[in-house]
């Protein structure tokens, strides 16, 4: 046995952990684990009674073999028993379990609620810590309930030690996130904040911190902090470095304390009180001053420490944002920090300063650093450090800058990590589009970022550059002549290729009078890439070449053949077949009128924010942890814009961001403006839907048909806002009469109304369930914007996952759509998720919400057993709250054809010749949650004569009897 | 306008050796057992391939990750956006501090065999992500007083091993 035990080390515990050590491989590794969980099994299992020491040993090995990433399905039963032992060392080990292991829906709570409640009564600080800790690390709602009102109390009670106080008060932080509803804390308000002027640092500290939090979110109820926090942050910057004794951290006084209490006041704006704010400013000199003493030690704990609160008093500076010469101070030791040898302080000052670069006041301030900052670029070594001083160069950018700061990230950008190059791609993007004064400039830079970073160019940057050009003239022969030349290069960008395909389709004939970049030369050219592309962008060359038709009857025959060879005629691919076909008809059949109206240039996009905005945000915040605050500001600054360009890129159907989804949303080509045509126009005679309607819309020949069948006028955009504006005010339709008709069957109609249909096929294995929605439309208007979502309450949310597959956003007339939602089921559970339906129909919102009938018994596997297995689980299942009975009144006509039928679709085995009564019924079965197992027993005794029914329920659990009781008993 | 709610308190901490090996885990927010796996492997991959003497932060989707390699050990803190990296990595280094107090010259050998006095220890410092008690002599006050409350010596060795 290794030495390296301590205190009251196990010594079976040691061992096997030195096993596993010893372990050569996986496999043995496994093998190990098995033996040991046979072990403990057996001893939880056997008749001997396990003293305390062996149940503490067995659970902490149970909790080893878990961290080291095996399954835990049992033993927390005994970890339960822990809790209530009166050895220190037993109760702790249990409490840890409970911690790392039990999640916040499991049958134990209740067990645990109250072993803690025991321990917050027990008066011993011990104890009463260990119980909070359990609060705090576990945080389910059932324990917000449970402790929400006591924990208050114990915090604020004169007769609490200063320890257990100091767990309290975060413990009630904690609760308080998850559930704030619960803490309610009016009347401990001023008691709370007093804590502020506790003679003990340590409990200041921790009640600080949940100041801070409860003040976010009720500020004027914890104004009064503010003037006790000033002061005693007053008193910790003016203290030698000695007085605060063991709260001193390597001679710097109490620093945890002091960035609370400065992030405490970022809650407030500036005080209004001239004292109070002098005595604010007073100390943030302070510590501004401090900031160019010498060290008092050399040690980097000293330093950072240090420091720490210094970056936090420049956080609080920023953020009031109105004392133009703090700011100005806090820039230069910004400044100072940029060129210290420390990485991390370089690190530190770029990120502050991009928030500072945002200040009106301190913006030119941040600009006399540039130099050091594009330095920082090329020469630090380390890649996050590059990353923050691109971030820096964002912020500063201006007007008079932008050149210069464009050129040096396009310059990073050829030897950028692979990490950030597509972040700088966006920013640049951004930049040269907002501090654009003449577009050429811009046009260069974004065929430039094509150049040398393509892969990272997204389809928004290259969309926006078209939309650009498009909206403005003075740019567009330029735009022509540049792409013309950049595509001269042996190998350009694929990116390159689209964007030049469509430039050169549109204004092409702005420099076709150079013989250099004549028609053919311009069609040789951009044909010679074709080849070598994609489908998507040669769909788009096709689209391309047919303008060109229009543009330069010249080269019509060239591009007549081109279309008519057999590898687009016959291409494999449907859309580049297509294509090729109805473009060739078209430039057969169509006069050089109607050729020249159908392929107009496009007309101008409205003008809207740039989504590429938007693309930035979202990669900067993506994939989130969960219980992650939205609203965090971001630090470009750019948040505004960002937001409106999100809502313009959701609202799908606008006329704005239709193209941008050319290529990217897959879709069955729709020929909806057939009848727009037929009348009036020549009908081409072969057929009618092999012609591309679409390109009859003058506005859209170059977009997909998505754009068509959404948005074929320009004014459709602004009807998209009215609507999406409206969508909340809509009167929402639901429905659950059909609910209860799926208790015992999975398939039917669960909702009907004049409009829509919808039908449900359901499938459930253990406990994961897969749903068919089928969506059908009976009018002969197709349904637009359709969209669905399912929300839960909050008590079933953790119960119950449902995730939904994407459905069609269009439904045709008399079509059918169908839905995938897949179902686990988490724990039991008695409310039922709600599937809420919106879509367009004829101008108008439809809202519609229907109760999902997915219900507790659709886990249920049937067990089959005999009548003596059945008679001993019933008797084992005998306690009071296990049982659950309804004498009910027969609502149907008394079959027992019928009654056998409903129990088996209720989820049962049917046992038969268990009963002594051969009238009556019983099932049993086994409900499967992710978390447990639930056996069920159910008996069903039929009074023909009374007409009644007598229904009872044996379960494990409470809840599970009350609710398959609920559900079963309105079936007969 | 919306109020901003800033948060700043440590997600999670993980200690893992030098070989990508995970010695201790903590969450101070309710997390799955699924994306739990994906950070300590993305915090593994991350960061075992840095150069020493780098910068200690990075930034990782929205979370600030502050990092700082002790002998054979990486303690590795996942912070929300506003909280401060460098008191973080004093936060760090203090556990350190506190580990060794108790270990008395600690190794990561301590943390494998100890690992539940590692969690305790960690416990009396931090509560849901939050800086509990910042003065190393009351965590060691109450560590100790916590030994005193175990069984002797003669106990432990009378107990089977198995």
């Amino acid at each position: 046995m290794p030495a390296v035990s301590k205190g009251d080390g196990m010594r079976g515990l040691a061992v096997f952990i030195s096993d596993i050590r010893n372990c050569k491989s996986k496999e043995s590794e496994v093998k190990r684990i098995n033996k040991e969980l046979a072990n403990i099994r057996s001893k939880f299992k056997g008749d001997k009674a396990l003293d305390g020491y062996s149940k503490k040993k067995y659970v902490c090995k149970l909790l080893f073999i878990f961290l080291l990433g095996h399954d835990i399905d049992f033993g927390h039963m005994e970890a339960v028993n822990l809790l209530s032992s009166n050895k220190y060392t037993e109760k702790q080990i249990g409490y840890l379990f409970i911690s790392v292991l039990v999640n916040s829906n499991s049958d134990l709570i209740r067990l645990i609620n109250n072993a803690i409640k025991n321990d917050l009564a027990s008066r011993n600080s011990t104890f009463m810590n260990l119980a909070l800790h359990c609060i705090a690390n576990v945080g389910s709602r059932e324990m917000a309930e449970a402790f929400a009102s006591e924990i208050p109390r114990i915090l604020v009670a004169g007769d609490t030690m200063d320890s257990v106080k100091q767990s309290a008060a975060l413990c009630l932080l904690r609760l308080n996130r998850t559930s704030p509803d619960l803490v309610p804390m009016g009347e401990w308000t001023a008691r709370v904040v007093h804590l502020l002027n506790d003679q003990h640092l340590g409990v200041v500290t921790a009640a600080t911190s949940l100041i801070t939090t409860l003040a976010q979110k009720s500020p004027d109820d914890f104004k009064t902090s503010v003037s006790l926090a000033v002061a005693r942050l007053s008193r910790i910057v003016t203290s030698a470095s000695i007085d605060l004794q063991d709260y001193t951290y390597y001679f710097v006084a109490a620093p945890w304390l002091s960035v609370k209490l400065l992030r405490l006041l970022q809650c407030y704006p500036p005080p209004e009180d001239t004292s109070l704010r002098s005595r604010l400013t007073e100390c943030l000199e302070t510590i501004l001053n401090k900031a160019q003493e010498p060290p008092k030690s050399k040690k980097v704990q000293h330093s950072n420490a240090k420091n720490a609160v210094l970056f936090e008093a420049i956080a609080l500076i920023i953020h009031h944002d109105s004392e133009p010469n703090l700011l100005v101070r806090a820039c230069n030791q910004l400044g100072q920090f940029l060129q210290h040898r420390e990485t991390n302080l370089r690190y530190l000052a770029l990120e502050s300063m991009c928030t500072l670069a945002s200040s009106e006041f301190s913006h030119e301030a941040v600009k006399t650093h540039i130099e050091t900052v594009i330095n920082a670029l090329k020469t630090e070594r380390d890649v996050s450090v590059r990353q923050r001083a691109v971030d820096l160069l964002y912020a500063m950018c201006d007007r008079s800058n932008s050149k210069q700061i464009v050129a040096e990230m396009l310059s990073y950008l050829e030897t950028a990590d692979y990490s950030i190059r597509e972040e700088i791609v966006l920013k640049v993007a951004i930049l040269a589009e907002k501090y654009a004064v003449d577009y050429t400039w811009y046009v260069d830079t974004i065929l430039n970022l094509i150049r040398i970073a393509g892969d990272y160019v997204s389809e928004e940057v290259w969309y926006r550059v078209i939309q650009i050009v498009i909206n403005r003239d003075d740019v567009q022969g330029y735009a022509a002549k540049t792409v013309f030349e950049a595509l001269q290069a042996p190998a350009c960008h694929e990116n390159l290729v689209k964007v030049g395909g469509y430039i050169l389709g549109e204004f092409g004939n702005l420099i076709a009078g150079d013989p250099r970049s004549s028609p053919l030369v311009q069609f040789n050219l951009l044909h010679s890439k074709f080849h070598l592309c994609s489908v998507p962008t040669r769909a788009l060359l096709l689209s391309a070449y047919i303008k060109f038709i229009n543009l330069f009857p010249e080269v019509k025959g060239t591009i007549q053949d081109v279309l008519r060879s057999d590898s687009q005629l016959r291409n494999a691919d449907v859309e580049l077949q297509q294509r090729a076909v109805e473009y060739l008809r078209l430039s057969c059949i169509a006069s050089t009128d109607i050729l020249a109206t159908v392929l107009e240039e496009m007309p101008p996009f409205p003008e809207r924010e740039s989504s590429i905005l938007a693309k930035l945000k979202k990669k900067k915040g993506s994939s989130k942890l969960p219980d992650m605050d939205d609203s965090r500001k971001n630090v470009n600054g750019s948040t505004e814009h960002a937001e409106d360009a999100e809502v313009a890129s959701k609202s799908l159907p606008s006329r704005y961001s239709a193209p941008l989804l050319f290529f990217s949303v897959p879709q069955p080509p729709q020929f909806l403006l057939e009848e727009l045509i037929s009348t009036d126009r020549p009908h081409p005679s072969s057929s009618a839907t092999m012609l591309p309607t679409r390109t009859m819309v003058p506005s859209h020949t170059f977009t997909d048909d998505l754009s068509v069948n959404s948005a074929p006028s320009s004014g459709a955009s602004l009807l998209v806002d009215v609507f999406s504006d409206f969508s909340s005010a809509a009167p929402t339709e639901g429905s659950d009469e059909h609910f209860p008709r799926f208790v015992c069957k999975n398939n039917g109609i669960i909702y009907e109304n004049q409009l829509l249909q919808i039908g449900l096929k359901s499938e459930y294995r253990q406990n994961l369930g897969r749903m068919y929605v089928f969506y059908g439309n009976k009018t002969s208007t197709q349904f637009l914007s359709f969209s669905t979502s399912v929300s839960s309450n909050n008590v079933l949310g953790p119960q119950l996952n449902v995730q939904e597959k994407p459905v069609d956003p269009l439904i045709e007339a008399g079509a059918q759509v169908q839905q995938i939602l897949n179902i686990e089921c988490v724990s039991d559970f008695s409310d039922a998720p709600i599937l809420n339906i919106q879509f367009r129909y004829g101008g108008t919102l439809q809202n519609i919400a229907v109760k999902l009938p997915v219900m507790l018994n659709k886990f249920f596997q049937p067990t089959e057993m005999t009548s003596q297995d059945f008679f001993q689980r019933w008797k084992q299942l005998g306690a009071p709250q296990q049982e659950v009975q309804k004498i009910f009144k027969a609502k149907n006509q008394m079959d027992t054809d019928v009654s056998k039928a409903k129990l088996l679709g209720f989820g049962v085995a049917l046992l038969d010749g268990v009963d002594p009564n051969p009238a009556n019924f019983v099932g049993a079965g086994i409900i499967h949650t992710k978390t447990t197992q639930v056996g069920c027993l159910l008996r069903l005794e039929p009074n023909t004569q009374a007409q009644m029914y007598r229904l009872t329920l044996r379960t494990s659990k409470e809840s599970v009897s009350q609710r398959l009781v609920e559900l079963l008993s309105e079936q007969f | 306008m919306k109020r901003q709610t800033v948060t700043h308190r440590l997600r999670f901490l993980l200690l893992f050796s030098r070989q990508g090996k995970l010695r201790l885990q903590k969450w101070f927010v309710p997390t799955s057992e699924r994306e739990k796996k994906k950070v300590i492997r993305d915090m593994i991959m991350l960061v075992l391939p840095r150069q020493p003497r780098t910068c200690n932060f990075l930034q990782w989707k929205d979370l600030k990750i502050v990092y700082k390699r002790y002998a054979s050990l990486y303690f590795c803190a996942g912070l929300e956006e506003h909280d401060n990296e460098l008191l973080a990595l004093e936060v760090l280094h203090r556990y350190v501090e506190l580990l060794d107090k108790y270990f008395g010259n600690v190794c990561e050998l301590d943390i494998i065999f100890n690992f539940e006095k590692a969690y305790f220890i960690l416990d009396e410092f931090l509560m849901g992500g939050e800086v509990l008690e910042t003065s190393k002599f009351a965590v060691n006050v109450s560590m100790e007083q916590a030994d005193t409350l175990q069984e002797t010596m003669e106990e432990y060795m009378s107990k089977p091993a198995y």
